[in-house]
């Protein structure tokens, strides 16, 4: 019930912000700003219930849907998922506060839709019947196509096409392997189901395994995103609005990580084991390409947009070697990438709204007028670069720790990405916040509503690069059942 | 009294933390104060800690301090935890009292400038992050002081952000050092992967159980750790960045790049000794790379004509002696260097310091002269210190730990030559800039005579780098239990050959380095290039990664993307050649369509 | 018999086709296309007195209905043609051009 209620929090406060919004625009603010507060106290309270709760599932909730398909209503919450709920609903937060005074053309219409995406990506990660899963997928990314297409910056139509056929084409190759694998199913029991527990041990040839592997791997690898497939994320990111970009970078990348953690590993094991080199040549690949990219950037956004597709080259690489260290760090650089990157995204969004350029050549000396938001940046591009002490350092550290027991050459090649990752750290502080202001910029620096979303990330780093533990025990028993599987 | 230890960086750390969020609404003599006082809690805490250690050493003569546990996955597990023996007792030690000295320094230094706060904060947090560093009874807590120095060295060279130049220095130090870090986290990775822990102390063990001397292990770990210190400590390959770090407020320079943070290398080299000794190799290239380095470095410093750089190539040039003593497996004279060093080289920066502010930001030591009246401070501060780091002979600190060294690097004699060739060296640069500056006529007006607050850090260091050596005999028990006892190695000699050197050193200055401009032949404006390391790591490095970035702006992964929806546009144009509109022109298609299917169907 | 009828009807029926799409004026298209449809009106009879069946004469007559309907639908539509672009000729209403 309290899962079906998650999702239905966020559905219901965004229509009521909707309505709400033809009388006042703060109404429909302060509403949607409740229903993810309610959303996120659900789900810590499920986390403080749950701890040291046994079974594969913390809390389970199961209805028929279209029973004589096989296909069920049924959500369920492990730690890996609850995690990135709470996730999902702490950047939610974030970027209503962040687009407070962005937006103001047609607020209602704007956080229906970021609720409706949120509450997607919220169905996402709850969802363990396939059927459902495929259908939250593709639901996401409707009112996310609006949020890029409506309020985004100039080139906002061609990003959301793009983002649109990207994503779109990669999950239609998923829905041709999820069918696929419900019919060998079907041939092999005699039952026609979509439930996760079921699917999990369907024995399957191994040339046909792989190709439904690379099936859901194609549609995750979009989304994560693996390079060559990540190129609609810097024009998505760049052209969204600063609450669009919060939710790409730190939730809907992040569906994809978890798409391969929860799907490909345990339902292909021996088709992911076999690929398991390509996907960490990939990986570095990501790395490394992505911060070289990153370095070439003169658009603020693009730049931060570059970044991510480096860090998730981390987690594609900690996914796919697979042992408990990598696991875990994978998983911890996918939440510390969404807070910091999320706040990058975030005093970004701030800077333009000020200068209304993301042009680093615009920009320069903003130390002297901003120092709270230069300060700020700094501290999100020093967590963004692994600096030890806060969260990204120790997801990345882990990772390399375990791919080293793996691949010494890819540990070390990607250890590399960490010093490319410096390059475009201090690039971008010394264009941006240092130098001199050739352009005699005054600004108002960061106000209180921009502190308080600041500071709460900052502090939330800070608690994973100095504590992580509560975290990494939370995802324990769910890395350790994907452990399991890969290494059988 | 030890378990106080936990408070040794959190204090600045604490103070730190609220001077970045508060500092800039504070008045600045709360700002001076609140900076200040929590590098003397650290230093007092560390003065209490030191007696107590001595007075009643505890079991093991090492004191663990486990505060938390950090990371707790797959039978990893490094601790947030504390580490305490001779060895960082005597690195906390130095760090905490010359760096409180250097704050006291700066609350008059940085007086007028309004990035206050800021400079407080990001002093302490340096202070905080290095005392994190030598206190780290894991490697993974020491590579965590060791980013944050790298971190607050960065931030203080680009203090002054204005200038873009600042900025670049500090990127460079920075890059070039992350360039070393990257080597140390894959040494890390395997020391993990081989040994199952992080713990310093653990490892060292395992290794010495596991590895058999020269085992290839034992050398790739040695060698990546190595990376790291290199990096760090400036060091060849990786040197570039020391001379344009000081670019950053000099007490930062004194503080950072001279005293405490560059040294950082060797206290990693001392600390995982047991590495470096069953991995012979390593061990030989440390020596190497320190000769080779103090030499480069003295023959750099003999042609600068910035006093700040001078000092720089000095101290890389000292480090190299550093690493001379490590590569010798000399560990305690390494320490006993650093310890003496750090005295006399912030003494010369500070009063070099002095000498700056009072010629209204001169760097030029060709625009000085004189000044021996004029600045009578700052000339006995620099005569001390400048003895100190040439040598004088049995009077100075400098020359009991350099003696020292040299003695130790006797066996074997190229090494010994380039340790007395060094000698020569560092007295003939230091008594050039000494005779420049202070003797000589007079080329710019002084227009500020230090006040107390620089007056007291530059008396105590002066007297700390004559009398700072005195306590050797103390000294050589107090680490012979983490070391081993090593046979005190015959000095006279070398102290004899030093001494001979350091005179040549003076009377050559005095007759040949005096001159009006600074020297232009080719080999001169070589060396004054840093031998040419900079213009090669540009083309190298810097220049492709650069073209890389420029060519590949607009990622031709896209334009792959981009073709595909190309190609669609163009089958698009085509087709939409045939909806011209025209009525009869769709019945001719209707009309010759169902020719050609009735057709196919009659003869199929 | 049948055979001389069905060569008629598909003479017939070219050159239908051929004024269809040969004629620009829109009225002639019109009786174009009763010639075509007259055509197949006349094959349906020789089909139907070859067999001697009574659905080729039912089909004719239902061909003749059908195309009282359109002659009457068609030259509402060649008016207001002619009302819009004050001509008869068929390229004229090119507006479909994609």
């Amino acid at each position: 019930m309290i899962l079906l209620a998650l999702i239905a929090v966020l559905i219901g406060g965004g229509m009521v912000a909707a309505v709400a919004a033809r009388w006042s625009a703060a109404a429909a603010r302060w509403i949607s700003l409740l229903a993810l507060l309610a959303d996120f106290g659900l789900g810590l309270s499920i986390w403080v219930r749950s701890a040291g709760a046994a079974g594969p599932w913390l809390v389970d909730a199961d209805y028929a849907w279209l029973p004589q398909f096989g296909i069920r209503f049924h959500l369920a919450v492990d730690g890996l998922s609850l995690l990135l709920l709470m996730l999902t609903f702490f950047l939610g937060f974030v970027s209503v506060l962040a687009s407070w005074s962005e937006i103001t053309e047609s607020v209602g219409f704007f956080h229906l839709s970021l609720l409706a995406t949120l509450a997607g990506i919220a169905a996402v990660f709850l969802a363990v019947d396939l059927f459902l899963f495929y259908f939250a997928w593709e639901l996401m990314l409707v009112p996310m196509y609006f949020l890029i297409a409506v309020w985004g910056h100039e080139n906002r139509v061609y990003a959301a096409i793009k983002f649109f056929i990207f994503t779109q084409l990669s999950g239609l190759l998923m829905l041709v392997a999820i069918l696929a694998l419900y019919f060998f199913h079907h041939s092999t029991t005699g039952v026609y189901t979509f439930e996760y527990a079921d699917l999990l041990g369907t024995a399957l040839p191994p040339g046909t395994a792989m190709w439904l592997m690379a099936g859901f791997f194609v549609a995750f690898a979009v989304k994560l995103p693996v390079v060559p497939l990540h190129t609609w994320l810097p024009d998505a990111h760049t052209e969204a609005p600063t609450a669009g970009s919060v939710v790409l970078a730190g939730l809907l990348l992040k569906t994809g990580a978890y798409g391969m953690l929860r799907f490909v590993v345990p339902l292909f094991p021996d088709a992911a084991h076999k690929f398991a080199p390509v996907a960490i040549v990939l990986g570095v690949i990501g790395i490394l390409y992505g911060a070289i990219l990153a370095f070439g950037q003169t658009d603020l956004k693009r730049l931060v947009a570059y970044t991510s597709v480096s860090h998730l080259g981390f987690v594609l690489l900690g996914i796919f070697v697979g042992n408990a260290l990598a696991l875990q760090g994978a998983l911890l650089t996918i939440i510390c990438h969404g807070i910091s990157t999320g706040a990058l995204f975030v005093l970004v969004g701030s800077l333009q709204e000020r200068i209304h350029t993301r042009e680093l050549g615009r920009m320069g000396g903003l130390w002297a007028t901003t120092p709270r938001l230069s300060g700020a940046a700094l501290f999100f591009t020093l967590a963004s670069l692994g600096l030890p002490g806060l969260g990204d350092f120790v997801g990345e550290f882990l990772v390399l720790l375990g791919t080293y027991r793996v691949s010494i050459p890819a540990a070390a090649i990607a250890a590399c990405g960490v010093l490319a990752a410096t390059l475009y750290g201090v690039r971008l502080v010394q264009r941006a916040f240092h130098g001199p202001n050739v352009h005699e910029l005054r600004l108002a620096d960061l106000a209180p509503r921009e502190g308080l979303v600041v500071t709460l990330m900052a502090v939330a780093l800070l608690w994973l690069g100095l504590y992580p533990r509560p975290v990494t025990a939370t995802f324990q028993p769910a890395m350790d059942r994907v452990e399991r599987v890969a290494l059988k | 009294m030890l378990d106080l230890l936990w408070l040794i960086p959190a204090a600045p750390f604490a103070s730190a933390a609220v001077l970045l969020l508060v500092g800039r609404r504070m008045p600045r003599k709360v700002v001076a104060t609140l900076g200040v006082v929590s590098i003397a809690v650290s230093a007092i805490v560390s003065g209490l800690v030191a007696i107590a250690f001595i007075g009643s050493p505890p079991p093991g003569n090492a004191y663990d301090q486990h505060l938390w546990t950090w990371i707790a996955v797959g039978g990893f597990h490094p601790g947030i935890a504390l580490y305490l023996d001779p060895l960082s007792l005597i690195m906390t030690l130095v760090v905490t009292f010359v760096s409180f000295l250097i704050h006291l320094y700066s609350t008059e230094f940085m007086a007028g400038d309004e990035g206050y706060a800021r400079f407080f904060a990001y002093m302490n947090l340096f202070v905080a992050s290095m005392v994190m560093l030598v206190l780290g009874d894991n490697l993974l807590l020491l590579y965590l002081g060791w980013e944050g120095v790298g971190l607050c060295s960065y931030l203080l060279i680009g203090f002054w952000y204005r200038d873009p130049a600042n900025g670049r220095a500090g990127q460079k130090a920075f890059i070039v050092t992350r360039v070393g870090d990257t080597s140390m986290a894959i040494g890390l990775f395997l020391l993990f992967h081989m040994l199952g822990t992080l713990n310093i102390q653990e490892l060292m063990a395992r290794a010495r159980a596991d590895w058999p001397v020269g085992s290839g292990l034992a050398i790739a770990a040695a060698a990546l750790l190595l990376g790291g210190a290199v990096g760090k400590s400036a060091q060849l390959p990786l040197q570039t960045w020391l001379p344009d770090a000081m670019a950053g407020p000099t007490p930062t320079s004194a503080l950072i790049h001279a005293a405490t943070m560059v040294t950082a290398g060797v206290y990693l080299i001392a600390r995982t000794h047991v590495l470096y000794e069953i991995a012979p190799a390593v061990q030989l290239a440390v020596a190497i790379i320190g000769a080779a380095t103090l030499l480069l470095a003295g023959f750099s410093a003999l042609v600068q004509t910035d006093i700040k750089r001078v000092l720089a190539y000095s101290t890389i040039s000292q480090i190299g002696y550093m690493f001379l003593a490590l590569g010798l497996g000399a560990w305690s004279a390494a320490i006993f260097h650093f310890m003496t060093h750090a005295f006399f080289k912030a003494l010369l920066f500070l009063a070099a310091g002095i000498v700056i502010e009072a010629l209204h930001q001169e760097h030029n030591i060709f625009h000085m002269g004189g000044l021996r009246r004029e600045l009578p401070v700052a000339f006995w501060a620099f005569l001390a210190g400048g003895c100190a780091l040439a040598g004088l002979p049995l009077v100075t600190a400098g020359s009991y730990s350099k003696d020292w060294i040299i003695a130790s690097a006797s066996p074997s004699p190229a090494l010994w030559a380039a340790a007395i060739a060094g000698v020569l060296l560092t007295s003939l640069y230091t008594f050039r800039l000494i005779f420049l500056v202070f003797f000589g006529t007079a080329r710019t007006p002084v227009s500020k005579q230090p006040g107390v607050a620089e007056q007291i850090p530059v008396w105590v260091l002066a007297v700390l780098s004559i009398v700072g050596g005195s306590e050797r005999p103390a000294y050589r028990p107090f680490m012979a239990h983490l070391f081993g006892a090593t046979p005190k190695p015959p000095e006279a000699l070398s102290t004899i050959a030093a001494a001979a050197a350091f005179f040549t050193g003076l009377v050559c200055a005095w007759y040949f380095l005096r001159g009006d401009a600074p020297a232009t032949n080719p080999l001169a404006r070589f060396w004054y290039a840093g031998w040419g390391f900079d213009w090669l790591y540009g083309r190298i490095f810097v220049r492709p990664v650069e073209w890389a970035a420029r060519v590949n702006h607009n990622d031709v992964i896209d334009s792959m993307y981009d073709g595909l929806a190309t190609l669609a546009r163009f089958v698009w144009r085509g087709l939409a050649l045939t909806e011209n509109g025209k009525l009869r022109w769709y019945a001719a298609a209707i009309a010759g369509g169902t020719l050609i299917f009735v057709a196919l169907v009659i003869f199929l | 018999m049948i055979r001389d009828s069905l060569i008629l009807a598909s003479v017939l029926f070219a050159l239908g086709l051929a004024g269809v799409l040969l004629r620009r004026n829109v009225v002639f298209v019109l009786m174009s296309i009763e010639v075509m449809l007259n055509a197949a009106g006349l094959a349906f009879i020789a089909a139907g007195a070859r067999w001697q069946q009574a659905d080729g004469q039912v089909m004719f007559i239902f061909i003749l209905a059908m195309a009282a309907a359109e002659v009457a639908v068609g030259l509402a539509l060649v008016l207001a043609l002619f009302h819009h672009y004050k001509s008869l000729d068929a390229d004229e209403a090119s507006r479909m051009k994609g």
